[in-house]
């Protein structure tokens, strides 16, 4: 029990400790490696919990495919434009009303459901729920997930789907003179489409176009 | 006094799996060179011990005794975290891989999920060194090996996924135990090719080593490494590549199990096994290598999205149908 709680304290430190480094350090490239430290650490909290599945997922999808993208977009970033941000410099922004708003609300939601559990614990009453505790973890997430919410799934799915194909649509722009591979056409090319002989005159040359 | 003896154990456990594969590791490096050497009618290494087997030991020494360089205008905690973020995740993802239905460290029940996360982690051993670099050729070297591991790690993902199906378990002792009457490369045999080529891809090795590709990057994003830090990424690229030979080999081709269930092959035991199938993919990684020209960026990806992605999802939904209409879907 001991060993227990010395991990957790550990990964519940070091989880708080980079969600403030995220937005306290200068470097943006550094905020995104501490995200992805807390990525990690939270995914060894669900670990720990006996949510194994869970933790993985994250790791997998969090970690190892939405940070890498976010890394992307942060080091393209031009670094020296970085210098005078709200917190260091003298330009006063904008962004701290809205800021300060969304995490406000984003307060009151945590009050709302940790009060729900206060209030009323058979909620949120693992006995209580529709899993099948004698399986696994992962077991019990197939049984639920793919019998009663179904519906619920497919529709997190579509809206997934919707989201990329309008991600697609607005950042797709066609561009003229773009030369591109066609594989069917070099494949079914035949020779006498792609040799011609020529009588070459002296000191005329011959055009050749693509 | 109980608690530390479990420690203990445990480590010991660890060392006893971990000095193996750094051994093999090296090993591994010596065949890979010898193998390409062989297709190009030369000797490769074979001048130090007993056919040039000491040879990666003696490169070893090398690296120890050469200077680290760190370049001034790196950013010098990512650049030095970088090798030792590659390695540590080589080594970590051993911790699942069943050597027989006992003899594995630890036996948890989504161990393959642990794979597949670990070795989507690898990509930020790349990027951080070559972001941290602060110069062109490695930052270039990252961000094509990002996209790269990026867009093949799907493919892979739907693999495992086919697998599952038939398993029912992601307990890599259980996808190994339900391979005993038939090896999964037999039915899934175009899902065995395609793991294949996205773990040639996922690992950075040729034809897909754009990310280090010589004659355009010098070395990708290793190019400003030099002495032991160097040695630690190239120990965890090839580290990784015998990860995914054992991933493939637990996968497709029976892990543990002996190939044919008769009295003699059964008494060898399993882990010989094991590392004989490691062998046979790892010296199929080599040939590719010698074998194969380097492809074009673009190339690379159109085969990981449009043609590997849509393979491998069409046959998640004919693997599913199958099962579910003739009623052999697995159910405990």
């Amino acid at each position: 029990m001991i060993a227990h709680a010395i991990f957790f304290y550990t990964f519940s430190i070091i989880a708080v400790v980079s969600a403030i480094m995220v937005t306290a350090s200068k470097n943006t490239v550094h905020s995104v490696f501490f995200l992805i430290l807390d990525f990690i650490s939270i995914s060894c909290l669900f670990i720990m919990i006996g949510a194994e599945f869970l933790g993985m997922i994250m790791l997998i999808v969090y970690v190892g495919a939405v940070a890498v993208l976010f890394l992307f977009v942060v080091m393209m970033l031009n670094v020296a434009q970085q210098k005078n941000q709200w917190f260091a410099g003298e330009v006063t922004s904008k962004h701290i009303p809205v800021g300060l708003i969304i995490s406000t609300l984003i307060f009151f939601e945590i009050i709302i459901v940790i009060g729900g559990w206060k209030y009323k614990p058979e909620i949120f009453d693992i006995n209580n729920s529709l899993a099948n505790t004698s399986v696994s973890n992962t077991h019990s997430l197939g049984q639920v997930l793919y019998t009663d919410y179904i519906h619920v799934f497919q529709i997190s799915g579509m809206i997934l789907l919707v989201a990329m194909v309008g991600a697609i649509v607005l950042t797709f722009r066609q561009r003229s003179g773009v030369k591109k591979q066609s594989y069917i056409k070099q494949i079914s090319r035949e020779r006498a489409e792609g040799v011609e002989v020529l009588e070459v005159q002296s000191n005329k040359g011959v055009k050749i176009d693509d | 006094m109980e608690y530390l003896s479990i420690v203990f154990q445990e480590v010991y456990k660890i060392l006893f799996l971990l000095v193996p594969v750094l051994v093999s590791v090296a090993m591994i490096v010596w065949l890979d060179r010898r193998v390409w050497a062989f297709v190009q009618k030369r000797q490769g290494p074979n001048v130090v011990g007993p056919f040039g087997l000491l040879q990666s030991l003696a490169d070893a020494l090398k690296y120890i005794f050469k200077e680290i360089i760190i370049p001034s205008s790196s950013n010098k905690v990512i650049f030095i975290l970088a090798p030792i973020v590659t390695m540590t995740l080589a080594l970590i993802a051993w911790a699942v891989i069943p050597f027989s239905a006992t003899q594995v460290l630890a036996d948890i029940n989504v161990g393959i999920l642990y794979l597949f996360a670990v070795s989507s982690l690898g990509v930020y051993g790349i990027i951080m060194g070559g972001w941290a670099s602060n110069s062109k050729y490695p930052f270039l070297g990252a961000i094509r090996s990002a996209a790269q591991m990026v867009s093949y790690e799907v493919s892979i993902g739907v693999i495992i996924i086919n697998v599952l199906l038939c398993v029912g378990s992601l307990n890599l002792n259980d996808i190994v135990i339900a391979q005993q009457n038939m090896w999964f490369v037999i039915p899934l045999f175009p899902m065995f090719v395609i793991f294949f080529i996205s773990a040639l891809a996922e690992t950075n090795r040729p034809p897909f080593d754009l990310p280090e590709a010589e004659a355009e990057l010098v070395a990708g994003y290793q190019t400003e490494y030099s002495g032991m830090m160097y040695a630690m990424f190239w120990l965890g690229e090839y580290a990784n590549i015998l990860l995914m030979c054992a991933m493939g080999a637990i996968l497709f081709l029976g892990g543990w199990m002996s190939p044919i269930n008769v009295y003699p092959f059964t008494l060898v035991p399993g882990a010989i096994w094991l590392i004989l199938k490691i062998l046979l993919l790892f010296i199929l990684f080599a040939l590719v290598k010698a074998i194969v020209p380097r492809y074009r960026y673009d190339q690379l990806m159109r085969l990981g999205w449009k043609v590997f992605l849509p393979l491998s999802l069409t046959w998640v939904v004919l693997t599913a149908s199958y099962l579910f209409y003739f009623n052999l879907l697995p159910v405990n």
